[in-house]
């Protein structure tokens, strides 16, 4: 058994599954069985999905429609973001 | 290529593959679904994937206590998992307007026999721990709401209607339609012309479109909708909770994260998809006004999808008189993964057995040409 996404535990069979399904982006490997969802973003599992699906359906990797990259880039609380916008607010008061 | 079906549906997501499903599973053969991307690629898979029968109008209410009917023995019938949980919609009421609404809102579900009911803030707080009670004046509980995975319940319409014979072509998209004694042209992007006596519209933010290039106007504008989702948590409650006067919609997902989204009402029309800093900050501060204690929650992913609004917040659903065998499944101003169970089966009854029900005349596309006597539904986030 091959872990192929740290991130939500998604193995090499569930993604070759879900190719079986009719799946062939990165995309929809991702809705169907997580692999990329977790805390990274598929930063690490991306490239080895698209080598799974690569192979599976005989297609080059430069064939493989690409995944949607979305903000953030890292995991952000609400607090923080909540302290950035007073941040912001406060420095814009200043200057009126 | 050339290639003639009994019915062809435009549209891969949660209405074009269900409706196909009914279709194949009363009897119809040779059913082609087009997709312009991937399955569930457009509104589908992109929203909060709640379903709640507590709306403000009655045949949005009958609509959804059917789909939600449906849904209860829809993953054995499909034989695929799709997370589905009946967890509850809590909804919460700030102002004494609100309160006025949903009263009338709660007896006319209870009149169509739906299970719900007024709390008050403290029970509200015992369904959905760590809520803000002090901005709440009372909420609406019915715990035969719940949500569901989108991906997971598309794919698995999807598959039963494979499995009975419909094809589903992916990355096709329509470029024009002709139609001509009684048979539609359906041309696509890749060069391929689909013939069928019989045509359905599920493209979601793009059925306006559709309905262009037969010169039928359907009166469906699509406006962006962000939503965010955060890490994985230990279970925090089970309902969807939303709030019309804050404007956010919050559950936990099967899998740990929150996700929450909100009604921006200064969105311009358009079916931009893109994210924006601005949801960030805005969603933040209403998620953490009305739960302060769960500010230390991290965002792992924003996105967006479509709302394909219709003036009334409705669907568009059945023919239109300027087109023969030309069905419209659209309009659904975000809630088209709720209603789609039984919209699927209401179509499909009507086209192959001429059953006509009243929800199909009500919300035929007609009422929204004279906009005089609509009546709105409100409980929209």
């Amino acid at each position: 058994m091959k872990i192929i996404c740290r991130c939500q535990d998604v193995t090499e069979d569930e993604i070759i599954a879900a190719i079986r399904q009719g799946a062939t982006t990165i995309d929809e490997i991702r809705r169907l069985v997580r692999a990329g969802m977790g805390s990274c973003q598929g930063r690490t599992c991306r490239r080895l999905v698209a080598q799974i699906i690569s192979r599976e359906l005989k297609t080059p990797p430069a064939e493989i429609y690409p995944p949607t990259f979305r903000p953030p880039n890292r995991p952000v609380a609400f607090e923080l973001i909540n302290a950035e916008l007073e941040r912001h607010s406060s420095e814009n008061g200043e200057k009126e | 290529m050339n290639k003639a079906f009994d019915a062809v549906i435009i549209g891969g997501g949660i209405l074009g593959v269900s409706t196909a499903y009914e279709l194949a599973r009363a009897g119809m053969k040779n059913i082609c679904v087009l997709e312009r991307k991937y399955l569930a690629s457009g509104s589908t898979g992109r929203c909060g994937g709640g379903f709640r029968q507590q709306w403000s109008t009655e045949a949005n209410t009958t609509l959804a206590m059917a789909s939600v009917k449906r849904l209860e023995g829809l993953e054995e019938e499909l034989g695929y998992r799709t997370e589905f949980f009946q967890g509850g919609y809590l909804i919460l009421a700030h102002t004494e307007e609100e309160e006025q609404q949903f009263a009338k809102n709660v007896a006319m579900q209870r009149s169509l026999g739906l299970e719900v009911n007024m709390v008050d803030p403290a029970e509200a707080r015992k369904i959905v721990p760590f809520l803000n009670t002090e901005l709440i004046r009372k909420a609406t509980w019915c715990p035969k709401d719940g949500h569901i995975n989108p991906f997971l319940l598309t794919q698995g319409y999807a598959n039963a209607a494979k499995r009975l014979g419909v094809e589903i072509q992916l990355w096709t998209n329509v470029t024009g339609i002709m139609k001509k004694s009684n048979i539609f042209f359906v041309m696509t992007e890749n060069g391929n012309t689909y013939q069928t006596p019989l045509l359905f519209n599920c493209a979601g933010g793009f059925s306006k479109g559709i309905g262009q290039m037969l010169n039928v106007d359907i009166p469906v504008d699509p406006y962006r909708h962000e939503i965010l989702v955060t890490e994985p948590v230990e279970r925090l409650w089970d309902p969807m909770v939303i709030s019309f006067s804050v404007g956010l919609y919050a559950r936990q997902e099967m899998s740990g994260g929150m996700v929450m989204g909100m009604g921006d009402p200064n969105e311009p029309v358009g079916t931009y998809v893109g994210s924006s800093m601005h949801f960030m900050y805005e969603m933040s501060q209403r998620f953490t006004r009305l739960f302060p204690k769960l500010d230390k929650l991290r965002i792992v992913r924003q996105w967006a999808g479509l709302y394909e609004m219709t003036a009334d917040a409705q669907p568009i659903l059945g023919p239109v008189d300027e087109v023969d065998n030309f069905i419209q499944a659209s309009g659904f101003s975000g809630h088209g993964l709720m209603l789609a169970p039984a919209v699927s089966q209401l179509l499909a009854k009507y086209v192959i057995k001429g059953e006509k029900c009243p929800e199909i005349d009500s919300l035929n596309v007609k009422r929204l040409y004279n906009l005089k006597n609509v009546e709105k539904e409100k409980s929209v986030v």
